[in-house]
């Protein structure tokens, strides 16, 4: 009661702070400062390549445009959510839904300050992640408060409404180009300056807007460029990873720029992109990244196929009425893990059983995007029996399965997917040489083919593998059961491709628009299971139309309060929204990879937006360099511009 | 707490349970009877992925009260496998390649079982119709929709 009392005389006074929502706001002079002595920058970074200003006196001419990007969240369908208790001999076990459980355990160690080895992780099924979930959020706190109740289990699970704005989000960001280009339509030179804007804690901070920097001078062949980035703190929600990773806001304004250029230019956008591009051999001067396949080329000449380009072209006189039918495409590129900026390791674990079957264990994390299966089909593959005699453990344990960085980057494929190839190849080369103690017959005669030990040179049947397994096991003089525990350090990366070629339709009344085509064609090197690749591409598009059309999180300016974080109110693509999305591989042949394979995951999310954008423009003659395309931003355009 | 005791039906078993009347059939579906196979996704009837089927219709269990299914007969996704085998319609998201995360897919098996049950034929532009108030952010509902339409074939 005494306490009651005291609290009515306690007067509290708030100065009421301005929200800090924009990279102007941040940026401004005598701004408040969210992090002291920050002048609210997380970082600035820049790099040259080749003389800028020696290059752009070459040029005939000059062009610069600026667009911008919004702030989107992943929206996986689970929540992020953990528990943690501790056992018996009291250390910590955290069940995550998490994209890097390995991380994540060492993030936990450190924010504990207890020995990382003291944490377990644990990696269930994950509801989705696409990025949001290549972070830390949840899992230290509940970590932390098992410890203060005496162990005993601790779960917190974000609702929607806090996954949207307390977990990740995709960074907005700004950018200016300045590209010189010579008559002929030769690209000469580019400056790209970018701002990012991130939440109040850094997450991935500046390393999202330096990968766009990175990546988007692979796309196009030029003497110089110059890149500047900076990333802010305001009071937005955090930004972090998501699908792309800063790439499909680069290719937005990239690809949107380019469109611009070509017909500035009066070229045809399509033979103005294939004139720049790098080619095959293309060598990245700053980190050595090597295209030794580029089937760019032929996915555009693919796409333009499939959406029936030029017969269109041809056709489509000058329209007045209020729906309008426009073309357009976008092109991106994108590498496979982070190598080398960063190391890229990954681990696999096989161990034969006495049926000739086996154990598999990854590091690397299964959320949907089907790792297991291809990590399964291909040790079936490279040891030489069916698929169904892989086992695999699926859930993450770091107690149990080998290191691997996680879900992240398209990487898992290429990087752990090398891991899985040599563990296999060690298991098979094992075999052999056991079955020359069974048989006398040297192991470079022979070959593993559906579960049977055979002569490499005509096939014919000698035994069957699980005899020779079984005699692993068993055989007195001998027994050494055949296991493989490997870890690939990748030295190499490797440049996927794709381009997206859409015709909508657009009402000028409405400002709607109706995707009424759209097709994805990507170079991600071998597909290795069709329909799984497929999906990716089905998931990454459909992502892609909600950032073009419709996605966006508002806050209100004056109390920086979310106003649409939930699915009601942020507008997440449903069925009735969904063109049917038409899919194409050109299948080249990587040769740095386990199976010629290339990225697959992120990139179907690339280049949809630009390519939507340019079809709007090639309906209308109106430029919107700004995301999303949404009708009231359009009808409120078309107004301006006279055309309604 | 104010608890109220129901029975009802759940995937073909009687119940007896006492429940919080506050609580919805999402919570006691989950929490009691430990049937996890039901979603939860926003908790306001957004998502669908907590999607049930009470006396043979559709409904998200977040926002349908555990004290109005007194007397009913629930169907959730763990009824679904039966004997060894998967339904048509799990059998079908199975082949179409309709499953990434799986977070969502209980919510639209269970529609699509409700479709399946009514008899009725539903073009392609019904069963868009008809699967909308489910999310999915990993398949960009292709497959889904391919294997609605191959489940609720002949």
């Amino acid at each position: 009661l005494t306490a009651v009392k005291a609290l009515r005389l306690i007067e509290v006074e708030y100065e009421q702070y301005e929200p800090i929502l924009t990279a102007e706001a941040a940026l401004r002079e005598g701004a408040i400062e969210i992090h002291e002595g920050t002048k609210n920058i997380i970082a600035q970074s820049e790099y040259h390549l080749g003389d800028l200003h020696e290059a752009l006196a070459q040029a005939d001419e000059i062009f610069e445009d600026e667009f911008s990007t919004s702030t989107v969240q992943p929206c996986a369908l689970e929540n992020h959510s953990a528990y943690a208790y501790m056992d018996g001999s009291g250390r910590i076990v955290v069940c995550t839904s998490t994209q890097i459980p390995h991380i994540c355990r060492r993030v936990v160690g450190q924010a504990l300050g207890i020995p990382w080895g003291r944490v377990r992780v644990i990696k269930p099924f994950v509801g989705g992640g696409f990025g949001s979930k290549q972070d830390v959020v949840v899992e230290p706190l509940v970590a932390f408060l098992t410890t203060v109740v005496g162990g005993r289990p601790v779960k917190l699970a974000f609702t929607r409404e806090e996954t949207f704005v307390a977990s990740r989000v995709r960074h907005a960001i700004y950018f200016k180009f300045k590209t010189g280009v010579k008559k002929d339509g030769a690209i000469v030179a580019s400056a790209l300056k970018a701002v990012s804007v991130n939440g109040g804690y850094a997450s991935h901070g500046h390393a999202i807007v330096d990968n766009s920097g990175e990546k988007f001078r692979h796309l196009y062949d030029q003497q110089a460029i110059k890149f500047e980035a900076t990333t802010v703190y305001t009071n937005m929600p955090s930004a972090g990873a998501m699908r792309g990773y800063g790439i499909p806001q680069v290719m937005f304004a990239l690809d949107c720029h380019m469109e611009d250029i070509a017909r500035a230019l009066q070229m045809d956008p399509l033979l103005f992109r294939l004139k720049n591009l790098n080619k095959e051999g293309y060598t990245d001067t700053l980190l050595g990244i090597v295209a030794h396949t580029n089937g760019l080329p032929e996915c555009i000449a693919r796409g333009r196929q499939l959406i029936r380009w030029d017969e269109k072209k041809a056709v489509r006189r000058r329209q007045t009425g209020s729906k309008r039918r426009g073309l357009g495409m976008a092109c991106f590129c994108y590498t496979a893990g982070t190598y080398p900026l960063n190391l890229e390791i990954a681990g696999a674990r096989i161990v034969m059983n006495q049926d000739g079957s086996v154990q598999l264990q990854v590091g690397a994390v299964e959320m949907g995007q089907g790792s297991d299966t291809v990590f399964s089909q291909m040790a079936a593959e490279t040891i030489g029996i069916p698929v169904d005699m892989v086992h695999l453990i699926s859930e993450q344990d770091t107690e149990i399965t080998p290191f691997d960085t996680g879900a992240y980057a398209s990487r898992q494929t290429y990087i752990s997917g090398m891991a899985v190839k040599k563990a296999a190849a060690e298991i098979k080369d094992k075999v052999l040489r056991h079955c020359r103690v069974m048989t006398d017959i040297p192991p470079q005669d022979l070959d593993i083919v559906d579960a049977w030990i055979v002569y490499q040179h005509n096939g014919a049947r000698i035994m069957p593998l699980a005899e020779v397994a079984l005699d692993g096991y068993y055989n007195l003089a001998h027994a050494a059961p055949f296991t493989a525990d490997v870890t690939n350090s990748a030295g190499t990366n490797a440049l996927s491709y794709g381009c997206t070629f859409t015709e909508v339709e657009v009402d000028l009344a409405t400002g709607k628009v109706e995707v009424l085509e759209i097709y994805n064609v990507h170079d991600s090197g071998k597909i290795i299971n069709p329909q799984l690749a497929e999906g990716q591409v089905h998931g990454g598009v459909s992502m892609g139309l909600g950032y073009a059309l419709y996605e966006q999180m508002i806050f209100d300016p004056g109390t920086g309060k979310p106003l649409n974080n939930n699915f009601l109110d942020y507008k997440l693509i449903t069925t009735m929204d969904t063109p049917e999305i038409g899919v194409g591989f050109v299948e080249t042949d990587e040769p740095t990879a386990p199976y010629g394979n290339k990225s697959m995951g992120e990139p179907p999310v690339m280049s949809p937006a630009p390519a939507i954008r340019n079809a709007i423009l090639d309906a209308t003659g109106i430029k919107f360099n700004e995301l999303p395309m949404n009708p009231h931003r359009l009808f409120e355009r078309f107004k301006a511009e006279g055309l309604i | 707490m104010i608890a109220k005791k129901i029975s009802c039906s759940v995937n073909g078993r009687k119940v007896a349970l006492e429940v919080d009347v506050r609580a919805s059939l999402l919570d006691i579906l989950r929490d009691s009877l430990h049937l996890t196979g039901v979603k939860k996704g926003c908790s306001v009837g957004e998502c669908g992925a907590c999607t049930v089927l009470i006396d043979g219709e559709p409904y998200d269990s977040c926002i349908y009260l555990a004290v109005w299914a007194d007397g009913k007969d629930i169907n959730t996704i763990e009824g679904e496998y039966k004997e060894g085998k998967l339904s048509k319609v799990q059998q079908a998201f199975v082949d179409e390649g309709a499953v990434q995360c799986g977070f969502c897919t209980p919510g639209f098996i269970m529609s699509t079982t409700a479709m399946a049950q009514s008899g009725r034929k539903f073009t392609r532009e019904e069963i868009k119709r008809e699967l909308s108030g489910h999310m999915c952010r990993c398949t960009g509902y292709q497959n889904i929709i391919k294997a609605a339409q191959k489940a609720l074939e002949d």
